[in-house]
């Protein structure tokens, strides 16, 4: 470890809500509410404890207090940034700011989502006409009809084109993660919740030939649509050291933006700029990583930030993925990919940020269902809004005792 | 019923409204900063390169290179499930803009375009402006 390394905040408490379909029985903010309580549980403390709450708008009312009212909360530091499933490593890398400043001990960051009971318009579901952004931008850009599958395939064509990237490669990824989701009771019961056609593990083959839903991506690339939340506790090292669980520390964090320019790069996500804040904080380098959850709304999400992360060359992903090496059984090969089975074929409500944080705290704690033995560092990146225009990176780091 | 429509954009947007404007006369315009000469698209008050005010307008010549593209096979919106399987595409205009538009003119689009394709502006007249797409040349 490096010794300019400050471990002043931890992640002491977890919580994912198992249910991926609701069934309308339940709002957001039960979910978050329901999280919130097990979460706290996990880490041995109370609601009581909370100083710090962390929303992404999901709470219901003005960010922030809305949450607040309803759990019964007052807050000493209210922190309401909304960047999409890039919120909560935004959200991690805040409270470990506020903890270190001494404006906060005890930080709560729920989520809650019913995308799946509303069939909200995410994922294979997304619909044409939106850009995501309202104002000039989406005046530009609304009349062509780009879905949201169609936003990041186009990252994908531009991908193949200037690197050679094949379909094989990028199934690695939907590969990888249904083996880690079949390992995963809760990611099982979900694809049946959410009336999968195929449980079971999947081959290249798999998924090259399932449909065509915007070129060049399968349907077997594309995240599900789910319900779902869940709840991190944050704390300062006076209250993780007496917390029920040993501390994940939250090494570093990096945010950014990227956004179409004339003349730009399509394949370079915001995770460029962000990756090496998070790594430089954190001192430490990404083939260090043990654990890489990585935002994975397609396939070709994952393929960009990997790259962008430095785990490979710009370009080099698609070989580098090849063979397994994302699997939880091949620690010598490098990090494990999403091992709780992703958003891919897991848990994916819309904003995802929130597992990766989860799943990476589970495999610190040697409490994965697709445990690397020894696991001691991990990377948490989430990517909100759209790869193939505009979104934004947080990329956290994270290490145990 | 109503055939389900392209939907359009505002015509009175306060940034894109000069451009929407401009293709009434199928004029399809980008901006240049006069102190940095930054090429400013989509259309702004401000340059994007140096946030200065001193903007001039010019008229693209309508062609350029298909940067990227994606086949849409599935869309749950009226007007473009009936469309599908249709082209979505990034176009880099040869002025410098790079422009988010989709490609009509070829027969199938899962096997007719190529990144790299030349491409000319066609235009979509509707009542109070004009779509920009494009055809490959």
């Amino acid at each position: 470890m490096n010794s300019g390394q400050k471990r002043d905040a931890a992640i002491v408490g977890i919580h994912e809500y198992p249910s991926r379909d609701v069934e309308g029985r339940f709002s957001p903010l039960q979910i978050k509410a329901e999280s919130a309580a097990m979460a706290l549980a996990d880490a041995g403390l109370s609601a009581r404890d909370v100083d710090a709450i962390y929303d992404a708008g999901d709470g219901g009312g003005m960010a922030g207090l809305g949450i607040s009212e309803y759990l019964g909360l007052k807050p000493n530091v209210i922190d309401t940034t909304m960047v999409g499933g890039s919120s909560y490593e935004f959200h991690a890398a805040h409270a470990k700011r506020a903890i270190a400043s001494g404006k906060a001990k005890v930080a709560l960051l729920t989520y809650g989502s019913t995308a799946h009971s509303n069939a909200f318009a995410i994922g294979v579901g997304g619909h044409g006409g939106g850009a995501g952004m309202p104002g000039p931008a989406e005046n530009m850009e609304r009349f062509c009809g780009m879905t949201l599958v169609s936003n990041y395939a186009m990252v994908a064509h531009r991908h193949m084109h200037e690197y050679g990237t094949t379909s094989e490669q990028l199934a690695e990824i939907s590969v990888a993660t249904r083996l880690h989701a079949m390992r995963n009771p809760e990611a099982v019961e979900a694809m049946r919740a959410l009336e999968f056609m195929d449980i079971r593990e999947t081959s290249i083959q798999d998924v090259v030939s399932s449909r065509i839903i915007a070129d060049p991506l399968h349907l077997l690339e594309c995240c599900m649509i789910s319900d779902g939340g869940g709840a991190v506790v944050i704390a300062a090292p006076e209250v993780a050291r007496d917390c029920a669980k040993p501390p994940v520390w939250v090494l570093g964090g990096g945010e950014a933006t990227k956004y179409p320019e004339n003349g730009g790069d399509i394949t370079t996500s915001a995770a460029a700029q962000s990756g090496p804040l998070a790594f430089g904080e954190a001192g430490v380098s990404p083939d260090e990583i043990d654990i890489a959850m990585i935002y994975d709304s397609f396939s070709i999400t994952v393929l960009t930030l990997l790259e962008d992360l430095g785990f490979c060359k710009k370009g080099e992903g698609g070989s580098w993925v090849e063979g397994g090496r994302l699997r939880f059984d091949r620690p010598s090969e490098g990090p494990a990919l999403n091992t709780d089975g992703g958003g891919l074929s897991s848990n994916h409500p819309g904003m995802r940020g929130i597992f990766l944080l989860i799943e990476a705290t589970r495999q610190l704690r040697g409490e994965s269902c697709s445990q690397v033995e020894g696991a001691s560092l991990a990377v948490a990146h989430g990517n909100g809004g759209m790869l193939g225009s505009r979104h934004c990176a947080g990329t956290v780091v994270l290490g145990r005792d | 019923m109503a055939e389900p429509t392209r939907p359009l954009p505002k015509a009175q947007e306060h940034d894109t409204g000069a451009f929407w404007e401009a293709t009434k006369n199928h004029e399809l315009r980008y901006q240049r900063c006069d102190d940095c000469e930054a090429i400013v698209f989509y259309p702004r008050r401000h340059c994007t390169s140096c946030l200065g005010s001193r903007l001039t307008w010019h008229t693209s010549k309508g062609e350029g290179t298909l940067y990227t593209y994606s086949v849409v096979r599935q869309s749950y919106h009226p007007f473009f499930r009936a469309r599908a399987p249709y082209a979505v595409a990034w176009i880099d205009l040869d002025e410098g803009p790079r422009i988010l538009s989709n490609i009509v003119g070829i027969e199938d689009p899962t096997k007719e375009l190529s990144i790299g394709q030349r491409l000319r502006v066609e235009w979509e007249d509707h009542e109070e402006l004009a779509v920009p797409l494009f055809r490959p040349i």
